[in-house]
């Protein structure tokens, strides 16, 4: 090993809840080899599972502690990895292995053979030297022993129990002798200085319990540092409501459960803009309500979703259940949500019908007054993102539809038709769809339809 | 005498015990063709069919309650709760049902059954396949409580088990299963429900406990002996309920200073009832305080692995209070 690289042990994992080893099937990797981070070195076989034992770094192989066919406990080494250390880690500085407890200081307190000194305090400050245990007591009555003889090796120089008995099997008066000064404390003075012990027992002497009360121990709890505590002024927060709460789930679902796949296509409109101008003031005089791009558009998406069924379908992962009614989610936006109601039964209504339910859906999204009812049932999303100036988009399908369509911004725009350059009302219509229902092909004939059908439109189309 | 791993005591004590007997059945999720999620019940539906080691819903208080009805009609069963964290939805069968009906009864009807049910945690299980729920069930007189350490005491408990005339809660540790490999008897014996086990006599400090703590404790008591000079005496409780008075007493005065170990949580633990046995009848025979080392009272087992390390007891966490307490 060169002074510049380290060994990293590598050792068996715990592979699964109640295995406490396993076997090396096969070392992938012999001595010498170079390995990368999550290479995986061998084959491990256990009772549950089978798998395979990535590295957690990168260097090369050093040796193999464990032969293939060996069972090895968790935990254990099974080979050894080295890795070069960047400049500047010095291993010696790891090496300084602390001197710690062990060194006790020397007592004058004979301590029973063998026994740990380290807690045993000169008679200076044993402040437990005098408080007898019933044990003790018991024994010193039974055997008429001078407990002020005896030499305490317990914590702050308490007798023990032991203490008694190594003093009875000594002989008494040999221990007395030796132990002087372990009974320093005259008996006069104990009195008066009870109070000041008892302070000190406390100070000094924390694991002693006082009562059977575990509560009254601080509990052990890992300590975790929050950074920038949140009275911080360069960020205020905002409390998550219940429908803001319910539109991250949906769009967490189905981001998570479908596989999203996106096109668009661009439609000329300028035969509906020409429509829609020649007789939207007729119809807001009869009708009371504004008609909007949005209602010819949709009458185009359902009467395609009509031709192609597939459309209004939901992935059942061994079916696909295709729905027979055409129910449209409108995407609708306020503020600080979004909405989508359903227009139920849109195969069944002509233009008109669309504009007069999307005209109320909307006021009744903005109005809050939407009841479950006009919420269920969709099959088939529209959004009209043009509405807030959007040119392009990616939605996200409102689970667990098969698409969502969006309709972008009408813009003017120069268009070559027939080698000629003309001025055209142009827009964008995307489509995201679900991949496990859904190919290209499909949805590429599909989105031609809804384009062959808004532009089909002519200032002569009926909207009745 | 034979090698083998605690899990497969059990699963020849329950073998044994079926072949004696045909009233011995087997119930409870997996534990038919699949041979239990541990593999505790592995091969014993080939070897008696699925009349006698039957496959159930996720129900277990459905488990437990069909196994209370079938033990009143004649029957032994030996109902399995997957991880004892499971077995909450069946207290009410077990202690209302299965605890109370030789008394309610008059001595008309009895309630053999045995519910076996893997406890503890360390097995990188969190939450809910960690949990210690003895002391659930500890204060319901009517239920035996057995808790073997040991993969010798796991047979010969559960074959007493089995023999009982009353309900007994058999809780074996999971952690244990395949950790714990040793020497068990051959052929057809079994261990006293109600006496405590002396693992290692000593004459500094007394360890009182059950189930997989002991073992760290046993791995402790070595490393002090050698490094400190300090014997532990220590006690395998083996049955919760009913406790063993007598052996408990008599450890607590072998030395006057009694540590309580075990994995379920401080707070109305066992280790309580231990404590006040020992409170009641050896006052002038205590030389410190009653210590107890057991799980922390938080909710569960986290699943994180350094928090897990937290909770659970290790060998030197108790050689740390064993220390302390010799030190006192």
């Amino acid at each position: 090993m060169s002074d510049n690289t380290k060994l990293t042990d590598v050792i068996m994992p715990q592979l699964a809840e109640s295995l406490v080893s396993a076997t090396i099937g096969k070392w992938l990797k012999k001595p010498g080899d170079m390995v990368e981070q999550y290479e995986p070195l061998c084959d491990l076989i256990t009772d549950k599972v089978n798998a395979e034992l990535p590295s957690t770094v990168e260097g090369t192989l050093v040796e193999l502690l464990a032969e293939e066919g060996q069972t090895v406990s968790v935990g254990e080494i099974i080979a050894r990895i080295a890795v070069a250390a960047p400049a500047g880690s010095s291993a010696p500085a790891a090496k300084a292995v602390p001197q710690a407890a062990s060194a006790a200081p020397a007592l004058g307190t004979p301590a029973a053979p063998g026994r740990p000194a380290a807690l045993a305090p000169s008679a200076a400050d044993a402040p437990m030297r005098s408080r007898y245990s019933p044990a003790v007591q018991t024994l010193a009555a039974e055997h008429r022993i001078d407990l002020g003889a005896v030499p305490g090796t317990g914590l702050g120089g308490r007798i023990t129990r032991k203490d008694v008995l190594m003093f009875l099997e000594n002989g008494g008066a040999a221990a007395v002798q030796a132990a002087p000064e372990a009974r320093t404390v005259p008996e006069a003075s104990q009195q008066p200085a009870l109070q000041a012990i008892q302070a000190e027992v406390q100070e000094k002497l924390e694991p002693v319990r006082h009562s059977g009360l575990h509560l009254s121990e601080s509990p052990r709890i890992p300590t975790i540092e929050v950074e920038g505590g949140l009275g911080s002024s360069s960020e205020y927060l905002i409390d998550v409501t219940p429908i803001r709460n319910t539109i991250a789930t949906r769009m967490r679902q189905s981001v998570s459960e479908i596989p999203h796949a996106w096109t668009m296509i661009e439609v000329d409109v300028t035969n509906l803009v020409v429509l829609r101008n020649k007789i939207k003031d007729e119809f807001k005089r009869k009708e009371g309500i504004n008609l909007t791009y949005l209602a010819f558009m949709m009458k185009a998406v359902v009467s395609a979703i009509k031709d192609y069924p597939i459309m209004n379908s939901v992935w059942a992962v061994d079916k696909i259940i295709v729905k027979r009614d055409i129910n449209i989610a409108l995407a609708v936006g306020t503020e600080d949500s979004v909405m989508t109601p359903v227009i139920k039964k849109a195969d069944q209504k002509n233009i008109a019908g669309l504009a007069r339910e999307i005209d109320e859906l909307a006021q009744k999204t903005r109005e809050g007054k939407l009841r479950l009812d006009d919420m269920q049932g969709g099959t088939f999303t529209v959004n009209n993102t043009g509405s807030f100036g959007s040119i392009l988009s990616y939605p996200i399908i409102n689970y667990p539809q098969a698409a969502i369509l969006t309709f972008e911004s009408i813009v003017k725009r120069p268009v070559v038709i027939n080698d000629m350059i003309a001025v055209r009302s142009m827009a964008n219509i995307c489509l995201s769809l679900d991949h496990r229902i859904l190919d290209g092909v499909i949805c590429g004939r599909f989105l031609q339809r809804v384009k062959d059908n808004l532009e089909s439109y002519t200032p002569d189309t009926k909207l009745y | 005498m034979a090698m083998m791993e605690y899990i497969d005591a059990i699963r020849l004590a329950m073998k044994e015990e079926m072949e004696r007997d045909d009233s011995v059945f087997v119930l409870g999720e997996d534990v038919g063709l699949k041979g239990g999620v541990f593999t505790t019940t592995k091969g014993l539906q080939e070897q008696f069919g699925e009349e006698r080691v039957m496959d159930t819903p996720l129900a277990e208080s459905a488990i437990a309650g069909v196994a209370i009805g079938a033990a009143m009609y004649g029957m032994k069963p030996i109902a399995e709760m997957q991880y004892s964290d499971f077995m909450l939805p069946a207290t009410n069968q077990i202690i209302s049902e299965a605890a109370k009906i030789r008394y309610r009864s008059n001595n008309d009807w009895s309630c053999p059954i045995v519910i076996r049910a893997p406890i503890g945690g360390g097995i990188f299980g969190g939450l809910y396949h960690s949990q210690c729920p003895e002391s659930i069930f500890f204060g319901t007189p009517g239920l035996k409580i057995v808790a073997p350490y040991s993969a010798a005491d796991a047979k010969g408990l559960l074959k007493s088990a089995v023999r009982d005339p009353d309900p007994v809660l058999f809780f074996e540790n999971k952690k244990c299963y395949k950790l714990i490999k040793e020497d068990v008897p051959e052929g057809d014996y079994t261990v006293p429900i109600g006496e405590a086990n002396l693992l290692r006599e000593g004459s500094d400090i007394t360890v009182i406990g059950y189930s997989l703590p002991l073992h760290f404790a046993m791995q402790a008591a070595e490393e002090l002996e050698r490094e400190e000079g300090i014997t532990a005496h220590i006690l395998d409780l083996r049955t919760l309920q009913p406790l063993d008075r007598d052996a408990i007493i008599a450890a607590a005065r072998q030395t006057g200073k009694v540590l309580i170990v075990h994995e379920d949580n401080k707070t109305g633990g066992i280790g309580g009832e231990v404590a006040a046995i020992i409170a009641e009848h050896c006052l002038f025979e205590l030389d410190a305080p009653i210590f107890r080392l057991c799980g922390p009272d938080v909710p569960a087992m986290p699943i994180s692995p350094p928090m897990e390390k937290f909770f659970m007891l290790s060998k030197d966490k108790v050689k740390a209070e064993m220390l302390r307490l010799a030190q006192y």
